[in-house]
């Protein structure tokens, strides 16, 4: 752990720290209509020309069954729109090197991670995709599953701050603002710092390079059909290969990357995601590409303060959630740093740590601090290989992921599961001031506690249900390629990833199966909307509640009291349910390791 | 009065509360508490493995047997404080005994059974009778015993008309004749509803238990999925969780000290409330008074004492202080009322003096009118004395007098009259022949203690209200100094309904006293209405609760229970769920050790054995709800010391304490286990 590391830790928390509060401020204007905002003479137009196509009525505000429904309706239409486009991608414009369509199951599976804002892959986009694919079909829900997002989140927050009011706002003008006003504007300028930092951008066809020093590489030897041939002895036969060309891929990168990463999406346009020098060219665009991970989250903790008229309280689900992230950088990076200690025995291990499945590039700090920035908000992108990690360094993202993305989380998302939480914490930690539990100055009453319950349950049964059956079914068994504790980390982390719509892979998985396809998509339609109904349902009950004004025999939901009581609430409730099956995967992967056995 | 609880565990409680623990075992009532229920559930299971089991059968049923102790233990804390109010609803009953009826038909008499009477008849009730329902006197004026609903031996007067007319069946005429309204059937009076909410028949849950209550089966849900799934996730890892160690697991895991603990919580919390005579009509009330945060108090008997005082003599310029109490306290020595004869004790605390010379003195007292509006005494001039002319009364009263006799008022004493009451006090001006002496200052007292307690209730967010019907600027004064922190003077009713409706809307709960008919839609409208037993029928249907000892400053007592219980529930909920970081640290180790030795590190307690380990943590887990009741049934300490002060004074004691004690105490049984060799 070098001083290095420090040192970028702090400019990096300090970073998040300085934007926070501007991008809370412009939030609050983005997500209140009535507001003006520096964009409206080149937006506004291009606004209302939108409600008249769409025939939004932008005054009119729905209350939270049609809050939800619209917002349901919505992503059925978009997801339908992609799976489409996926299947159709050989009819359609933009494919120069003439991809076929996607199998029924994978294109399920994408058309759903990308609408639930997860971009679980089970494809590599350079070798499946054509530009069309990837610019209408996936970059189009790259903008509006983070749009819908935050507009739960804004409505949740309006919920919260309102009192004796029946609507929450419209979803149609809240989504349309967030896409034009926020998300736009900062990714053209985002996309045209990629570009130079020397980010790619274009639609040329793959480039061929003639490899300067060809080489041989052993690989399975495949029959006519397709399968691998068996020899005598049962193993694959192997033949040698040599390789004298390299294909590079090409493409719009920066414009996909710039969303992939404001909007909490991670889908990469690679398959190597941002570990490939055109999805990540210099420590700068890495450093920006991790800042803008947490911008929209971070910023929406404050708009949460800054809309329910109590700041301090904004600030302290702020302090809350960098004090887990700084919990996870610290142990991912001590694990890492620390390496293998099989390793440093055999005398391979390489100075300062654990290097496997690290780009050199970044480095141990910089891997473990993006693994875990990448999945404290449901992100997703990846500069590493999760599953290369030390069982503590991987128990990290995966750890955070079963949290229920709560750490900034997923633009939007992260703020309602934490909201979740907060709501519990008042409710159990409420009672103990003598007084109904008072979440600012709204009663906590059973409807809440159900709702909140409800949305902690889905997360559990998507997480624990389908990873038990992965556990034991032959087809859960079929897509592993690492067998003992770290097998089951794998198949926890793709269950975690796809209900928590983090979307990143402990990869080892063999994820593009039709069971793995369609279990993987299920868990991710329940993460995301089974989650949203409960949450959106409590939005719309505490905004018909009354406010009792506050006194010093309310309930303090700021300072550092609040803050302990949050963490511990998170920890005890979120974390507890998983710990069990933690310990027989990473954790018993960590003990076994100092016995010298690997997996 | 207050009565004293009985001592925690009193065998005459404790010895049907063992029966009924096993009673309680039945399905149907266990279903009610999904926590318990499932814990049973597991038991069972676990009782069955037992008798399945080849190896570890040993092992297999001491956790059975502890588990079921943990559902009785359950079952215990409930039946406990049942228990508790059973016996005091013994008690009533006996009030309750058969009687008989005299009922006025057509103004003849006739004997029926008191189960015969019907809303509306009249019945008589003579000395030594017995009253034979709830009802409101019509007719004639007795004094009662009611002790057997306060417990305070000292009989009330109860009397037609005015606001002392309800009685309460069960209670007996100690003397006179009165006639009776039935206004109340039998089987729904007072003594009734009194006996049904002690023993906790008709108790339903109120909203922050049924809150609660979801919490906890939403928790016991995720537990039961997480141990269900580690199966397969066993399978995987080539190792078999059997179903008692699976159960046991569960068991540690559910939050079983809240869930057991959780009615027995709410019955007592009912119970102190009635041991201090008040008489809620359900628990949601006592709930409610722990989310109050406006009293509305009543000034005569909560704030101050019943009457003005004299406080002080301010004498005229020239004139000794001991002249003018002198002449102040022979002035008053006839004089009955509480003002007059506080004047005569002033006097003697501040100058030693006495009243007792008067009577040889052949002193003619003169008493007050309303025509003069003065009192006093006249001396007749004997063995050289002159003979003296002593009146004491309100100031333009004295001035006239003064005036009459061609005297002078001096200009100092009117300044001391407008600074008394301009300080909210009554001057009363005293002069002897035509001379002013100067004025006695009468002031409402304020109660001892009673600013204290307002700080504090402002510490918890508390807002105080005085309701007085004098004057704003009397008012005002009283409320600076007793420390409210606003009043409402010449208020009637009305004006008490409007500001409660006000408040209300404000978001505010409001919890008010009352005891005349016209507090009824006060106190109907407040959030938290206790009437006084003295009142009238109508104010005791009105409010929610009732204080049998008709005393107004318990209201805030109310509140202090109220929230007491709230608290309790919130810290045994926060110190059952932080028990669970160490049940992990015990449990799952020693699931894991038979496959994976090199987990040991993990058994950070250094428990002796698997089987102890899991053991142990079930039995604390089962040794903790026994130990915890005394707690639910006293509730926890409840100080006035602000929200956030409260917050972490019990996060640390029950949330850090909680994380805490079980690593301490599965260690000791662990300890205790292994050298008995029980695994």
């Amino acid at each position: 752990m070098q001083t290095s590391g420090w040192l970028q830790l702090a400019a990096y928390i300090a970073a998040l720290l300085a934007i926070t509060k501007p991008m809370g401020l412009y939030l609050m204007r983005v997500l209140d209509a009535e507001r003006k905002t520096w964009l409206d003479p080149v937006l506004k137009p291009l606004e209302r020309v939108t409600y008249r196509v769409l025939g939004v009525k932008p005054d009119r505000e729905q209350d939270w069954k049609q809050y939800t429904l619209a917002m349901l309706l919505f992503s059925l239409v978009s997801c339908l729109f992609t799976y489409a486009i996926l299947r159709l991608q050989r009819y359609l414009p933009l494919n120069p090197q003439h991809f076929g369509p996607m199998s029924p199951d994978l294109a399920f599976n994408t058309a759903v991670s990308f609408t639930t804002n997860t971009n679980w892959q089970n494809y590599g986009g350079e070798s499946t995709l054509s530009y069309f694919s990837q610019m209408v079909g996936l970059t189009l829900h790259n903008f509006v599953s983070a749009a819908v997002g935050i507009a739960l989140a804004a409505a949740l927050v309006r919920g919260i701050a309102r009192h004796s009011a029946r609507t929450l706002g419209n979803f149609w003008v809240d989504l349309v603002r967030i896409t034009y006003y926020l998300l736009l504007p900062i990714c053209l300028g985002f996309a045209v710092f990629l570009v130079s930092q020397g980010m790619i951008q274009n639609f040329k066809p793959y480039t061929k390079a003639r490899l300067l020093r060809p080489y041989t590489v052993s690989v399975e030897k495949k029959a006519a059909n397709g399968a691998a041939l068996l020899g005598a002895d049962g193993k694959p036969v192997m033949e040698e290969q040599t390789i004298k060309e390299q294909t590079i891929a090409q493409g719009p990168v920066a414009s996909q990357v710039a969303i992939k990463m404001l909007g909490t999406n991670g889908g990469g346009f690679m398959n190597a995601n941002a570990a490939h020098p055109f999805e990540n060219p210099t420590p700068l665009s890495n450093l920006v590409q991790m800042l803008s991970i947490f911008v929209i989250g971070s910023g929406l903790t404050y708009y949460l303060g800054r809309t329910v008229k109590n700041q301090k309280h904004g600030w302290a689900v702020w302090s809350v959630m960098t004090t887990l992230f700084l919990a996870g950088v610290l142990l991912a990076w001590w694990a890492e740093a620390k390496g293998n200690p099989i390793h440093q025995r055999l005398g391979v291990a390489a100075a300062g740590g654990n290097m496997e499945g690290k780009e050199v590039r970044f480095g141990i700090f910089n891997s473990a601090l993006f693994a875990t920035i990448t999945t404290d908000a449901s992100c997703g992108a990846v500069n590493s290989m999760h599953d290369s990690f030390t069982p503590l360094g991987g128990f990290v993202p995966l750890f955070n992921i079963q949290l229920g993305e709560i750490i900034f989380g997923g633009v939007g998302a992260g703020l309602y599961g934490m909201i979740v939480f907060v709501v519990l914490a008042v409710f159990i930690a409420g009672l103990m001031v003598g007084r109904t539990p008072e979440y600012l100055g709204k009663k906590i009453l059973a409807y809440d506690v159900k709702m909140a319950m409800l949305a902690l349950l889905v997360l559990c049964f998507s997480i624990l249900g389908f990873a038990a059956w992965a556990a034991v079914s032959k087809w859960g068994l079929a897509g592993l390629n690492n067998a003992g504790p770290h097998g089951l980390s794998e198949i926890l982390y793709a269950f975690s990833s796809g209900a928590g719509n983090n979307g990143s892979a402990f990869a080892g998985l063999s994820g593009n199966t039709p069971w793995y396809n369609t279990t993987i998509g299920l868990s991710m339609l329940i993460g995301r909307f089974l989650m949203i109904i409960p949450i959106m349902a409590l939005a719309g009950s505490l905004g018909q509640k009354k406010v009792s004004p506050a006194s010093a025999g309310s309930f303090p939901v700021s300072g550092g009291t609040f803050v302990v009581l949050l963490l511990g609430t998170v920890l005890l409730i979120g974390a507890l349910n998983f710990l069990p099956v933690l310990a027989l995967g990473p954790i018993v992967e960590h003990f076994l390791m100092f016995q010298g056995k690997l997996f | 009065m207050t009565q004293k609880p009985p001592s925690l565990f009193d065998w005459h409680i404790v010895r049907p509360a063992i029966g009924n623990s096993f009673r309680k075992l039945d399905p149907r009532l266990m279903a009610k508490n999904p926590v318990m229920f499932v814990t049973m559930v597991g038991a069972a299971l676990t009782t069955v493995a037992a008798f399945a089991a080849l190896t570890d059968r040993g092992f297999i049923i001491q956790l059975a047997v502890w588990l079921w102790f943990t559902v009785l233990f359950a079952n215990f804390a409930e039946a406990v404080a049942e228990g508790r109010g059973k016996a005091q609803a013994d008690s009533l009953r006996k009030a309750r005994k058969e009687t008989v009826a005299r009922r006025l038909r057509n103004s003849r008499e006739e004997k029926v059974p008191a189960t015969d009477l019907v809303k509306g008849d009249l019945v008589v009730c003579e000395a030594n009778d017995v009253i034979p329902a709830d009802g409101e006197v019509v007719e004639g004026i007795a004094s009662v015993d009611e002790a057997a609903i306060t417990g305070e031996s000292a009989p009330v007067i109860r009397e037609s008309g005015g606001d002392r007319s309800a009685v309460t069946g069960g209670t007996r005429v100690i003397s006179d004749r009165i006639v009776i309204r039935i206004t109340m059937e039998r089987g729904h009076g007072f003594l009734d509803r009194m006996i049904a909410m002690v023993e906790g028949a008709k108790r339903q849950k109120t909203p922050n238990e049924i809150a609660l209550t979801i919490l906890l089966s939403a928790l016991t849900i995720i537990f039961m999925l997480v141990c269900v799934t580690l199966r397969p996730f066993g399978i995987y890892s080539h190792t078999s969780f059997s179903i008692p160690v699976l159960v046991a697991l569960l068991v540690c895991l559910i939050p079983t000290t809240i869930g057991g603990l959780l009615s027995a919580i709410g019955i007592s919390g009912i119970d102190r409330l009635i041991r201090r005579n008040v008489m809620a009509t359900s628990g949601r009330a006592v709930e409610a008074a722990g989310d109050v945060d406006v009293l509305l108090l009543d000034k005569t008997g909560t704030i101050t004492l019943g009457n003005r005082m004299a406080t002080a003599f301010v004498p005229a310029p020239k004139v000794q202080p001991e002249q003018l109490a002198d002449a102040a306290q022979l002035a008053s020595l006839a004089d009955e009322t509480p003002e007059g004869r506080s004047i005569v004790v002033l006097a003697k605390q501040q100058f030693a003096l006495r009243g007792r010379e008067v009577a040889q003195a052949h002193a003619k007292f003169v008493p007050f009118t309303a025509q003069t509006r003065m009192s006093g005494v006249d001396f007749p001039a004997v063995d050289g004395q002159p003979a003296r002319t002593i009146r004491k009364g309100a100031v333009d009263a004295i001035r006239i007098h003064v005036d009459r006799l061609g005297g002078q008022f001096p200009p100092a004493v009117s300044a001391s009259v407008e600074e008394i009451s301009r300080a909210g006090g009554t001057p009363l001006v005293v002069a002897e022949g035509r001379e002013v002496l100067g004025v006695v200052q009468l002031k409402d007292v304020v109660k001892g203690g009673i600013r204290e307690r307002f700080a504090h209730l402002r510490k918890m967010g508390i807002k105080t209200i005085m309701i007085t019907g004098d004057n704003p600027l009397t008012a005002a004064a009283i409320a600076a100094e007793a420390g409210v922190d606003d009043f409402m003077a010449q208020a009637t009713p009305e004006a008490k309904l409007k500001r409660i409706r006000e408040e209300q809307a404000n978001g505010h709960l409001v919890a008010m006293t009352g005891d005349g008919t016209n507090d009824a839609p006060a106190l109907a409208q407040a959030d938290v209405g206790v009437a006084m037993n003295t009142g009238t029928q109508a104010a005791r249907e009105a409010g929610n609760m009732v204080d049998l000892d008709s005393n107004p400053t318990k209201l805030i007592d109310i509140v202090e229970i109220g929230k007491q219980m709230l608290i309790t529930r919130g810290s045994l909920t926060t110190f059952s769920i932080a028990n669970d970081v160490a049940k992990y640290f015990a449990i799952i180790p020693a699931m894991l050790m038979a496959t994976f030795p090199g987990i040991a590190p993990l058994n950070i307690m250094r428990l002796h054995s698997p089987t102890s380990a899991i053991l142990s943590a079930v039995i604390f887990n089962a040794l903790i709800i026994v130990a915890l009741i005394p707690l639910a049934l006293r509730g926890v300490a409840y100080k006035p010391i602000g929200a956030l002060a409260m917050l972490q004074r019990n996060l640390l004691i029950y949330g850090l304490g909680g994380i805490l004690v079980p690593f301490i105490g599965i260690k000791l049984i662990d300890l205790v286990i292994s050298a008995l060799k029980l695994a």
